[in-house]
């Protein structure tokens, strides 16, 4: 039974949602034209936020320092162009809320090279200098939860790492940025691949690819060294196949024990993306000023995979794309699962967005919600064998401390039991609502 | 760039859904009982359909008056007043006075559904609930059993049909034993092709039970269904009788009887399955499965009715929420150690 589960090469439970990639996975990367007005929220990570280190007036080059970490947990930021800083303050984020960030105007006669340029000398580096390169760099997960990169690399003493694995899976439908990368980038990716795990000390890099970008998989394969210790390993198409917890369980068969890392089975798991970033570091000497972005979803008039300077308005790319067609209701950042709504066309391009999605009425039509009939489709959706029926019932009563006693703090919110909910019910909202509602009662901040 | 920004909504994520819903899941079932239901009008004529149809009427009636204002077209829509409207037509006998048929469809719905604040919210199966409610109240008129009509006409309806309310009705004209009744009572044994294709005497649906496993299959190729709910009742029915046959196989029915006679098909793909009042976790499901089973055959061999269904599945209805409680799945991640 053992055996034949790893052969499938996948996790337990979890949805298949349509996946809507053809938009986008057959076109090639290209450059959004540099803009004149760029939003550098300082707190675009998980974590402390950054510390800005330039004032109003100053003139920033593109890749320049312009804040430095707030703390351990925090990176730094560079300019994504050559300009001007216009101010520091307080701006409206993705989330709708004021949060301080440094607005910078890019000088419409700069050529926006990049001078950094020289390559570091990774290999003779302390861990030490590494990760502090890494976290200079502002490196962070670029598969979405935007997690400083620096501090998974920094694990304490006793822990081993043995296993890299960088996450190809690309699970939430419409994106196609790793996709693009891993087909675009194959060399830079093994290059980062290597300086990471050679950092780490791990044995071997995996690299998991859903079984749906066969020609990824084959890519990335046919740029293997022979003798190298990588190995591509095709999982099967699955939502969330590229949770890092669900992908380990995938890859290794083993699962992470609830409340703990990636780290404590000897793992460490990194996007595709922050990958690339790595080698775009440490060979290339280019700090996280930019990312690839998939401008996808129905309302949007030429959908593309873009290169974005960080801080770009959603709506220059918007623009860059064509523009939005008539009839558009909604616009997420990040994926359709797990992706942020966003309310105005102004809020910048972060670290963590890996797609810029543009739905009308037919995915935002208010679906009539039906009483909970016990079917149970949740409870098989949940990769966390969570009882999402339950918590909803739970929530609605704002019988919030019992969920506690189902696990509600194991949720990831991944969405998997609002898609499969044939009454409509938004589970994951609901669950949302009550974590919120027991964290800020928990600790009032003082 | 003069034009307005489009007007943004903020829906939460996902924003994409599986195509199915609640209706769509209750239509399902209604097309799974339709091969069935029409059988029941091929051996039982057009008082097949006036019963289910009382039954049907009642239940929408008691649905209509009782739904709050706003809440009442929905109800209806959802068609699961539909359902549970037929669903109890199927367990009556097709003799059935019709008025009776009206009121159980209306018991069912009032004190099975609307009393506990509707779909959703009950802790019974009102289908079940509304039998239980007939049996009681007309005892004689629901243990009395016709024939089939395959020699009649369709248009033939039986005389007890039409019996006015609170007349004594003429129901024993006709009568003539279940298949169970007459293995309980008389030690005669009814053949199993009888018993798959329907041609025995017994209440509307439970007579074909190739048709309503037909109905099952597509239930769980749609997904609108828990496989082990099923699967646990009937294996435990099937091992039951076995060891039974072990002590006594003139006394006791072989499996294969015990499968195909009475309403166990009926009840074990269509009632127990009811996703409302059956456990909604994978290993309370087998838990709910195997009690019915074993209640089913308890009452089947020791207990006074030659059918024990009903019961069965009401008694566990009344265990699911304590079901769902011990049987929580392990939550990933949870009871395992790290290397």
């Amino acid at each position: 039974m053992r055996a034949f589960r790893r052969l499938r090469r996948s996790f337990e439970h979890g949805v298949h949602p349509a996946h809507h990639k053809q938009q986008t996975e057959n076109l090639p990367i290209q450059r959004v034209p540099f803009g004149t007005d760029y939003v550098m929220p300082l707190g675009q990570h998980i974590g402390v936020p950054a510390k800005a280190i330039v004032a109003a007036g100053e003139a920033v080059r593109r890749g320049q320092l312009i804040a430095e970490p707030g703390g351990f947990v925090s990176t730094g930021l560079h300019s994504p162009v050559t300009g001007t800083i216009k101010e520091v303050g307080d701006f409206r984020g993705v989330d709708g809320r004021f949060a301080p960030a440094i607005a910078i105007e890019a000088d419409p006669f700069a050529t926006q090279q990049v001078d950094a340029g020289a390559a570091t000398d990774w290999q003779s580096m302390s861990l030490e200098d590494f990760i502090e390169a890494v976290q200079m760099a502002g490196i962070v997960g670029m598969g979405g939860a935007a997690f400083p990169a620096h501090v998974k690399l920094s694990v304490p003493d006793g822990v081993r790492i043995r296993h890299l694995l960088i996450n190809g899976a690309e699970c939430e439908p419409y994106l196609t940025t790793d996709h693009r990368l891993m087909l675009e980038r194959p060399e830079a990716l093994l290059e980062g691949a290597e300086i990471m795990r050679q950092k780490l000390g791990a044995e071997e890099t995996v690299i998991g690819i859903e079984a749906n970008k066969p020609d990824a998989i084959e890519v990335v394969s046919k740029h293997i060294r022979p003798g190298d210790p990588v190995r591509v390993v095709p999982l099967k198409v699955k939502y969330p196949q590229g949770a890092e917890k669900m992908m380990i369980k995938s890859v290794f068969d083993v699962e992470v024990p609830a409340g703990q890392l990636p780290r404590d089975v000897e793992v460490n798991v990194n996007n595709v993306g922050t990958i690339v970033a790595i080698a775009d570091y440490f060979l290339r000497g280019l700090p996280l000023i930019e990312r690839v972005v998939t401008v996808a979803g129905p309302g949007v008039t030429y959908p593309a995979n873009l290169i974005v300077p960080l801080g770009t308005p959603v709506r220059d790319v918007v623009k860059f794309c064509g523009g939005l067609k008539p009839g558009t209701r909604e616009i997420i950042m990040g994926g359709p699962m797990m992706g942020r709504p966003i309310a105005s066309l102004d809020v910048p391009i972060l670290k963590g967005c890996s797609g810029v999605l543009v739905f009308t009425e037919e995915q935002t039509a208010r679906r009539k919600e039906y009483p909970c009939i016990s079917c149970g489709r949740c409870l098989e959706a949940c990769p966390y064998f969570l009882n999402p029926s339950r918590l909803a019932r739970l929530s609605k009563s704002r019988m919030f401390d019992e969920m506690q006693a189902y696990n509600v703090f194991d949720c990831v919110e991944c969405g998997c039991c609002t898609f499969a909910c044939p009454s409509n019910i938004p589970i994951v909202q609901l669950i949302r609502t009550a974590k919120d509602d027991l964290a800020n009662r928990k600790e009032p901040e003082a | 760039m003069n034009k307005r920004d489009p007007d943004l909504l903020l829906f939460h994520a996902p924003l994409l859904r599986q195509g199915m819903t609640t209706p769509k899941a209750m239509r399902d079932v209604l097309i799974a009982l339709a091969p069935a239901t029409a059988a029941s009008m091929w051996f039982f004529g057009l008082s097949a359909l006036l019963v289910l149809g009382s039954c049907i009427v009642g239940a929408i009636a008691a649905e209509w008056l009782f739904a709050d204002k706003q809440a009442r077209g929905d109800s209806l829509r959802d068609a699961s007043g539909i359902l549970t409207g037929l669903l109890l037509g199927l367990t009556l006998p097709p003799g059935l006075p019709l008025w009776m048929a009206f009121l159980g469809g209306f018991a069912g719905i009032a004190f099975g559904k609307v009393i506990w604040g509707g779909l959703g919210h009950n802790l019974f199966n009102p289908a079940l609930l509304g039998r239980a409610f007939l049996l009681a109240t007309f005892p004689i008129a629901m243990t009395t059993w016709v024939p089939t009509v395959i020699d009649g006409g369709f248009l033939d309806i039986y005389p007890g049909n039409l019996a006015l309310p609170f007349m004594q009705a003429q129901v024993d004209a006709m009568s003539s034993a279940t298949p169970l009744g007459m293995m309980k009572f008389e030690q005669e044994v009814t053949p199993l092709a009888n018993l798959m294709f329907g041609n025995v005497s017994g209440s509307l649906g439970e007579t074909s039970g190739l048709l309503l496993l037909l109905g099952g299959i597509y239930l769980w190729l749609r997904r609108d269904l828990d496989w082990r709910i099923p699967v646990s009742i009937l294996l435990t029915v099937v091992i039951f009788s076995a060891v039974l046959g072990l002590f006594d196989e003139t006394r006791f029915p072989t499996p294969l009887f015990s499968v195909f006679s009475g309403g166990l098909l009926l009840g074990a793909i269509y009632m127990a399955t009811d996703p409302v009042t059956s456990p909604v976790t994978p290993k309370g499901a087998w838990i709910f499965g195997i009690g019915t089973g074993v209640l089913v055959m308890l009452i089947r061999v020791f207990g006074g009715l030659p059918e024990g269904v009903m019961y069965a599945i009401l008694l566990m209805n009344a265990a699911t929420p304590l079901i769902d409680r011990y049987t929580q799945p392990r939550v990933f991640g949870r009871g395992v150690d790290a290397e």
